[in-house]
């Protein structure tokens, strides 16, 4: 009956990515292979990439497609190759008693509490579009300009700080994997 | 006319709730990590919803493109960590 109110392709589109995450979802939690888990992961992540799409910010459904489904699910993949493909998570049984019926009153009682907070509260806004007076950024069109435009300005603080933390993660993961090699003149312990 | 934000919010908060039970449950790293992922998509989504219901022109999605575009930067070093720590679990660093 609400659906009459809008258009049926948006509802269409909405039904279909609803279908693909929460299936995707799912399949992660029951899959007892990690394999299967990790595909069942992309079918999660396009779903989301469809409802960016559908929420006209191309930009991102494509860095979904690109950097999850092909860079982090690739990585996924190779560890789980990496550490032998046989390797497979038993669902039965519990390491603690009642961990399952805890963590799923503790996730209902959240996702239960958000979803309260949205319907009984309203948003604080702004004055729409104060800070470009309703014009866009740019004239030429495109997500992206506007996004690099964006980021290179106003977020410019933002920006920066995350490719620290990208140098600091690479220092890091070198360190990790870097074996200890006897110096030139020692021997070896 | 697109369907109201407050569907997509809802996705949102829904698959916050998969990954986050997942995460509480599954015993395998690999899989908690799987799930960690999935909580990040949950709020990657909350944004995009957002920015698209509380602007009023195209342009004011982009830069509430831009938390979106962090998110996946940071869940990229946090796989390539832990995958460091995963094929190198000998180390004593936590």
């Amino acid at each position: 009956v609400i659906a009459i109110a809008y258009a049926w392709p948006a509802v269409g589109v909405f039904v279909v990515a609803t279908l693909l995450i929460l299936g995707g979802a799912i399949g992660v939690l029951i899959y007892k292979n990690p394999v299967h888990a990790a595909l069942s992961l992309i079918l999660c992540l396009f779903g989301v990439a469809l409802a960016f799409l559908a929420q006209q910010a191309d930009f991102l459904a494509a860095v979904e497609i690109i950097v999850y489904a092909g860079a982090i699910v690739v990585l996924f993949l190779f560890v789980i190759m990496f550490l032998g493909v046989d390797r497979t998570d038993a669902l039965e049984g519990e390491p603690l008693v009642g961990q399952r019926t805890f963590a799923a009153i503790a996730v209902s009682l959240v996702v239960a509490g958000v979803v309260f907070l949205m319907a009984s509260s309203h948003w604080v806004t702004g004055v729409p579009s104060v800070s470009t007076g309703g014009v866009p950024l740019h004239t030429g069109s495109g997500n992206v300009r506007q996004i690099g435009t964006a980021l290179y300005t106003t977020y410019l603080i933002a920006f920066e700080v995350t490719a620290a933390l990208l140098i600091i993660s690479v220092v890091g993961a070198v360190n990790l994997a870097r074996k200890e090699r006897p110096r030139v003149g020692e021997s070896a312990q | 006319m697109n369907v109201p934000a407050s569907w997509y919010l809802i996705l949102a908060a829904v698959l916050f709730g998969v990954g986050a039970f997942g995460f509480l449950t599954r015993r395998s790293a690999i899989i908690m990590f799987m799930c960690i992922e999935l909580m990040l998509n949950a709020v990657n989504l909350t944004f995009v919803t957002f920015a698209r219901s509380l602007s009023d022109t195209f342009a004011g999605i982009a830069p509430v493109s831009v938390p979106g575009f962090m998110v996946s930067q940071i869940a990229g070093a946090l796989i390539a960590l832990g995958a460091a720590k995963a094929l190198f679990p000998s180390k004593d660093i936590a």
